[in-house]
């Protein structure tokens, strides 16, 4: 018996709610995505700004990486809608990531030794 | 014939529509691809024996303006969607054809930096580097390019008259790509261009 089949018999609706475009009040405005465009400009300056400030470099990679990490996710939750969408599309890509992590994890455990 | 409307869905197993399902899958495999590039030129990077290295070849000031102008089609991208979704085409046209433009943009830009580093003699070959780089930095290039190519088709189509509020979801499609290859270089610009040791 499919999923579909299922929630016939149940009598629920075949489409989730969440996964239905139809709901675009959820969506954010073309003016807030606006917004969000500028945010992600500025943090692309300071990014910028921080490459040229002569700091230590445990910190430089620490902020620059917590940058990329918001610039990331506020592409990923607006801009791809992972926020007001399906919850299977986050775990798909989630579990993507998780995979991609993984072997970053490993590269950096052979390239210190500790894997060799 | 009436047409579907924008809420009416093919029935699936899983309720959410196969296309929208298959483009994240997609997606979360191309993590892995771009994930494998990235690793692997963090690993040899710094373990180059000839030049010229990336400090001698990188413009950061050039990269920067390329990566403003991805993300700023990331902005006229999400627009185009939230256009088509209320109705508006001739919009959505607009901000179709924008992000096709800096799309385009991008791409000259790199093969500007491309063309740069290769009379600075940097080719795939050279070194641990360049091999790295170009294969990360050229895959990364190839997916703007089938981007752009996918925007300029939905705008001829539009043109025709081919896409309504109720072919919405071709847009998202696009979108979601779009976005993505917007993110990959979100990474990219940090850790290969930013992060030097």
């Amino acid at each position: 018996m499919t999923l579909a089949d299922y929630r016939k018999k149940r009598g629920e609706p075949l489409i989730r709610e969440d996964a239905d475009d139809a709901h675009d009040d959820k969506h954010p405005s073309a003016m807030e995505y606006v917004q969000i465009g500028v945010i992600l400009a500025i943090i692309t300056a300071v990014e910028v700004a921080l490459y040229y400030i002569d700091m230590d470099f445990t910190l430089l990679v620490t902020l620059l990486c917590m940058l990329s990490v918001v610039k990331f996710s506020m592409v990923v939750l607006w801009f791809m809608h992972l926020k007001f969408d399906a919850t299977l599309f986050t775990v798909l890509f989630s579990s993507g990531m998780a995979l991609t992590f993984a072997v970053f994890a490993v590269i950096i455990a052979v390239q210190r030794g500790s894997l060799t | 014939m009436a047409h579907a409307t924008a809420t009416d869905h093919m029935e699936t197993s899983t309720g959410i529509d196969n296309r929208k399902l298959l483009m994240w899958l997609f997606l979360a495999s191309d993590c892995l691809l771009f994930g494998s590039f990235i690793a692997a030129y963090l690993l040899y990077r710094g373990r180059s024996v000839v030049g010229p290295y990336p400090e001698d070849l990188f413009d950061i000031p050039f990269t920067s303006v390329s990566a403003f102008i991805l993300l700023m089609s990331s902005v006229t991208m999400v627009l185009a969607l939230a256009a088509i979704q209320r109705g508006n085409v001739r919009n959505m046209r607009i901000w179709i054809f924008t992000t096709a433009v800096l799309g385009t943009l991008f791409i000259g830009g790199q093969v500007f930096e491309f063309t740069e580093f290769n009379h600075e003699g940097l080719s795939l070959s050279t070194n641990l580097f360049g091999t790295t780089f170009f294969v990360l930095t050229g895959f990364h290039g190839a997916h703007v390019t089938v981007g752009v190519l996918i925007l300029m088709s939905l705008f001829v189509v539009s043109m025709r008259g081919g896409i309504q509020q109720k072919d919405s979801l071709a847009v998202e499609l696009a979108g979601l790509y779009w976005h993505f290859v917007d993110i990959v270089w979100i990474v990219i610009f940090t850790l290969v261009y930013l992060i030097q040791p």
